[in-house]
């Protein structure tokens, strides 16, 4: 059991870094509390399996520290640091049973053979892999293999963390679903710290409480699922979550009002306010495509946008608009009318975010 | 039915039909009709049946010989298969010590057969080779003329030189193709390294293993310029192995008809070998196959 | 150019891997083939391209028989799930590499290979060789070198699978507006159905080597001719259940009754599999008719900005499609809502006996 600390973690696997683009991993300072299931979300190449063999040992980080339960463990070797970790592709030895399989970290380090029994069987039922103890592993489909590999994780009893290295990589997408069930379920009953690293958002909404959504070797935020997508922290993290991703209008401050190319946008007076006072001309904002009211008539304080074209995704569709020379996405459901020509858009107060320098900046609501 | 037949592509097997019919099935059916007739001349020849066949298989000198093969082949590979392994295990993986490593372990195998038995003969002698003249010195009476157990550890000792990196090169690839993952998993499981070697390294090399075994095997079997240069199949018969039996036979004596039986026996007997290794290992992997 | 397959069997060694497929693609069409693995979509595009042959039946092109024709003779262009390019050569010379074979002129290569790469946003790599780029860099090149040659056929088979979601997100959209502009027949080989939908055009949906049916995508999607139709074409698939419909009432499983509407209340009575899509069910009624059902979470699974919620009670298994994340504890209870006027029917044959009228579109 215990608690994961990173502090001013840097990682580069150059000899003589120069610039921050050489470094996999940048200044990176995290907690992961006892118990937690945590996701470390991220495009391929933002540092997050890097990030995960520091954690276990596997990699020495070029600076900074780990520590487990307030000690620094950058010294320990994986053997030593109680860590657990299932890789991407199934690592199961070919040779031996189930059981045996299962029974390994324990005989390694000569644990009696009847706690070996009991232990594995223990772990074998919650798995549901009972039946198959006597199998050679070898024989076994992907998800039974992962499940095995996780085993040798669960027998454990001194394993204070367990990390997944995008597990369900190799999961029939059928048998998914009920392995992520089978995680959640393991994790509410031994209470142990998880780590799942993926590029999935939906393996890390739904296996994690809290996500780390790294960016070139930054977390820009830590978060529940909803948080993400109800306020992404970030410009990445809005572009990143959700299906389609945020939408963002560059906008500036001008004569009393805030503009997009050469529309005026219907907004409320902090956001002026904000966007008046921000040091960076960068200054974007953000609306996810699920909150736009699209209107088929004009309303009260609706923009009228232009609408490129429509697509039906079956039971909602999303329509391609053009508000002050920006293009936008906006998410219509079933019942409502898909709007022609022109559109008449609202972006209600709480659900627009302000992005100065790509990071989200808090507005006064009145 | 739309498939398209078209039997001219018959004809493209046609030179390689033709290569085997003069590389192997001219050649053995010469030696088949050796090996049924006594022949005498062009013209003067008898029928024999299996006449040619009893004599060899009741022939003493030529049991011995197939003993002493056998003993021969097995002690190489018990121990060619071992130290073999044991070199790709510690062969460095990366860098240019990997390249250095490669080249020196290949090295033997690049010398013909007679060279080396050239090179071993010399290495051995008591008074100018380096082997032979320090055994003498540290008071041991080494002579591979005239003591056989000092001319079959010789021979032994060459066959590994020679073949060993053979096994090693097989195993080193082998070695290379178990992802990182398996060794990353194995120290997370706190496993020794007797463990990893046992559990992850080894099932790996069964499949390399195979056909080392298998190769260095039929190799052996069939082994003849290194001892007729090193010791000419002395002292006595000592060294005298099946190859160099044959050839005295054939080309010393001019015994053809018996010379083809037992070509054709010495071939049975490798095919039978081969076949009966080979059955017994894809068994035992299809039984794990099956599993529960 | 139109392809015709006409009565298409597809035997290898005794199995049966394409049945009777009669199927009529028309000349600039973008078609989509959806089913899950193994369902015969590689094979049929190996037929289309040339590069096997039918045991039974006919390959047409523009009416011709090519069922024989090779690959080499058909002007087809495939597109595979790896990212297949000449390693040693540039991004330029791959893309280049199929008009250099049929000996175009180089000025005429430099043209079409510029804006090839440029419709596809590589104009900037182009000196680069493919290993050096990221996946979806790669892919593009792949896709380059097969839309270079104004093939009749371009063939996809699941070219998007090894890319982040994003990236697909994004080739989906350019792939509609690069065909929208071309007259050659696109065949785009997927198992995810919300991947259909976004492409459009038509879906042919095979199940074990059969077609299930093929039209307008939309069409496809909302007017499902069987269960299984309806159950390959849509994800999470939709739900069944059974249940008996007496009178003015329907019950599932003679636990939950609820009242027939107007639009159900022509069939015969009698027992009949119900079908709710996954996005018709929501936390909150959305119209006064709607019926609540009580169920139990087995999992939330949450995608960004969709949650897919699976439940179950005594009698039956569903996942509800949310739009928006909402969490849930494993195994505590909830309440949902499912239109009864959004509700199909399927006889006990799986054919369909009732669309619901009041879906878009229809």
């Amino acid at each position: 059991m215990a608690e994961i600390t990173l502090k001013s973690l840097a990682h580069t696997y150059l000899e003589n870094p120069k610039s921050p683009q050489d470094y996999a991993i940048r200044e990176l300072n995290h907690v992961w509390q006892q118990g937690g299931a945590y996701a470390l979300l991220g495009p391929s190449g933002c540092g997050k399996s890097t990030l995960l063999n520091i954690i276990s040992g596997l990699l020495e980080p070029s600076s900074g520290e780990v520590l487990f339960d307030g000690e620094v463990v950058n010294d320990l070797p994986p053997e030593a640091r109680n860590i657990a970790q299932v890789f991407q592709f199934p690592v199961i030895y070919d040779t031996m049973t189930v059981y045996d399989n299962l029974a390994f970290p324990l005989r390694n380090v000569k644990t009696p053979e009847a706690r070996v029994h009991e232990r594995v069987m223990e772990v074998a039922d919650v798995l549901e892999l009972t039946s198959q103890l006597k199998r050679k592993a070898k024989n076994l489909t992907a998800d039974e293999k992962q499940k095995v590999s996780m085993g040798r994780g669960l027998v454990r009893d001194d394993v204070s963390a367990i990390l997944f290295d995008e597990p369900l990589t190799v999961i029939d997408p059928q048998l998914k679903w009920t392995l992520r069930r089978k995680l959640k379920d393991i994790h509410q009953r031994f209470q142990i710290t998880m780590v799942y690293v993926t590029h999935d958002q939906l393996e890390a909404s739904t296996f994690a409480d809290k996500i780390a959504v790294m960016y070139e070797g930054q977390v820009v935020q830590f978060g529940t699922p909803r948080e993400l997508f109800e306020t992404p922290n970030h410009t990445f993290v809005g572009y990143f979550i959700g299906s389609p991703g945020m939408n963002f209008l560059d906008v500036s401050a001008r004569d009393g009002a805030v503009w997009a190319g050469d529309t005026a946008l219907t907004v409320e007076q902090g956001v002026r306010d904000a966007i008046e006072k921000a040091s960076s001309s960068n200054i974007k904002l953000g609306i996810r495509p699920e909150f736009i009211e699209v209107h088929t008539e004009p309303v009260e304080g609706g923009m009228s946008a232009q609408v490129d074209h429509a697509q039906d995704l079956g039971t909602y569709s999303i329509v391609y608009l053009t508000l002050g020379g920006i293009s936008l996405k906006a998410r219509i459901e079933e019942d409502q009318t898909t709007p022609t020509g022109t559109a008449w858009l609202r972006f209600p107060d709480e659900r627009l975010g302000l992005y100065v320098d790509e990071y989200r900046v808090e507005v006064d609501h009145e | 039915m739309n498939k398209v037949y078209n039997n001219r592509a018959w004809w493209l097997i046609l030179p390689m039909l033709l290569l085997v019919a003069f590389s192997a099935v001219i050649p053995l059916m010469t030696v088949v009709n050796y090996s049924v007739q006594d022949v005498f001349d062009a013209n003067t020849r008898f029928f024999t049946g299996t006449e040619w066949f009893k004599e060899m298989l009741n022939d003493p000198a030529l049991q011995a010989a197939v003993l002493r093969q056998f003993a021969f082949s097995l002690t190489i590979l018990a121990i060619e298969v071992p130290l073999g392994i044991g070199i790709a295990l510690i062969m460095p993986k990366k860098g240019w010590q990997a390249s250095v490593a490669l080249i020196l372990v290949t090295m033997p195998l690049l010398i013909p057969w007679n060279v080396v038995g050239s090179i071993w003969q010399i290495f051995t002698r008591g008074d100018i080779g380096l082997m032979g003249w320090s055994l003498r010195e540290l008071g041991y009476g080494y002579n591979i003329t005239s003591n056989p157990v000092d001319a079959w550890a010789t021979i032994i000792l060459m066959d590994v030189w020679h073949w060993t990196s053979l096994i090693a090169l097989l195993c080193y690839s082998g070695l290379r193709s178990i992802p990182d993952a398996y060794y990353q998993a194995a120290r997370i499981d706190r496993a020794s390294k007797w463990a990893v070697f046992r559990y992850i390294q080894l099932p790996k090399l069964t499949n390399v293993l195979v056909i080392g075994v298998l190769l260095r095997f039929m190799h052996s079997f069939m082994i003849y310029a290194e001892p007729f240069v090193l010791t000419g199949g002395g002292p006595g018969s000592s060294t005298t192995f099946l190859s160099q039996s044959l050839t005295t036979m054939a080309i010393g004596q001019q015994d053809l008809g018996p010379s083809a039986a037992f070509s054709l026996i010495y071939f049975l007997i490798i095919l039978l070998v081969t076949w009966v290794f080979y059955t017994a290992i894809m068994n035992m992997q299809k039984d794990n196959n099956k599993g529960a | 150019m139109s392809l015709n397959l006409e009565n298409i069997d597809r035997v290898v060694g005794g199995e049966t891997h394409i049945a009777d497929m009669n199927l009529t693609l028309e000349p600039g069409s973008f078609n989509v083939l959806l089913g899950r693995t193994l369902s015969g979509k590689t094979t049929l595009m190996r037929l289309m391209a040339g590069l096997d042959t039918p045991t039974r039946g006919r390959v047409l092109m523009n009416g011709q028989d090519v069922t024989g024709r090779s690959v080499r003779h058909r002007n087809v262009s495939m597109v595979y799930q790896q990212f297949i390019n000449y390693p040693s050569l540039t991004v330029y010379d791959n893309i280049a590499s199929p008009l250099k074979l049929a000996k175009v002129g180089r000025a005429e290569i430099d043209r079409r290979v510029r804006g090839i790469a440029e419709m596809l946003h590589i104009e900037h790599l182009l000196d680069r060789q493919p290993l050096e780029l990221s996946g979806g860099q790669q892919q593009r090149t792949a896709m380059g070198r097969a839309l270079v040659k104004d093939a009749d056929v371009v063939l996809f088979d699941e070219p998007l699978v090894n890319l982040d979601y994003k990236l697909r997100e994004e080739f989906r959209e350019e792939l509609r507006a690069v065909f929208s502009e071309r007259n050659c027949i696109a065949v785009y080989a997927t198992t995810e159905p919300a991947e259909a939908l976004a492409l459009g055009g038509n879906t042919a949906i095979l199940h074990q080597g059969r077609l299930l049916q093929y039209g307008p995508t939309a069409d496809v999607y909302h007017r499902p001719i069987d269960i299984r139709a309806a159950e390959m074409f849509s994800e999470p698939p939709i739900n069944i259940v059974k249940g008996t419909l007496s009178g003015s009432e329907i019950s599932f499983d003679n636990t939950l009754h609820f009242p027939v509407g107007n639009d159900l209340s022509t069939l015969e009575p009698g027992e009949y599999r119900f079908g709710i899509r996954a996005s018709h069910i929501s936390l909150t009624p959305r119209a006064k008719s709607d019926i609540e059902i009580h169920m139990i979470v087995d999992l939330a699974e949450i995608s960004g900005s969709e949650t897919f919620l699976h439940v179950h009670n005594e009698h039956f298994y569903m996942t509800v499609h949310l739009e928006g994340v909402h969490e849930f504890r494993v195994d505590s209870p909830v309440k949902l809502y499912f239109p009864a006027h959004k509700v199909y029917a399927f006889d006990h044959e799986g054919a369909v006996v009732h669309i619901p009228t009041h879906l878009r579109g229809i």
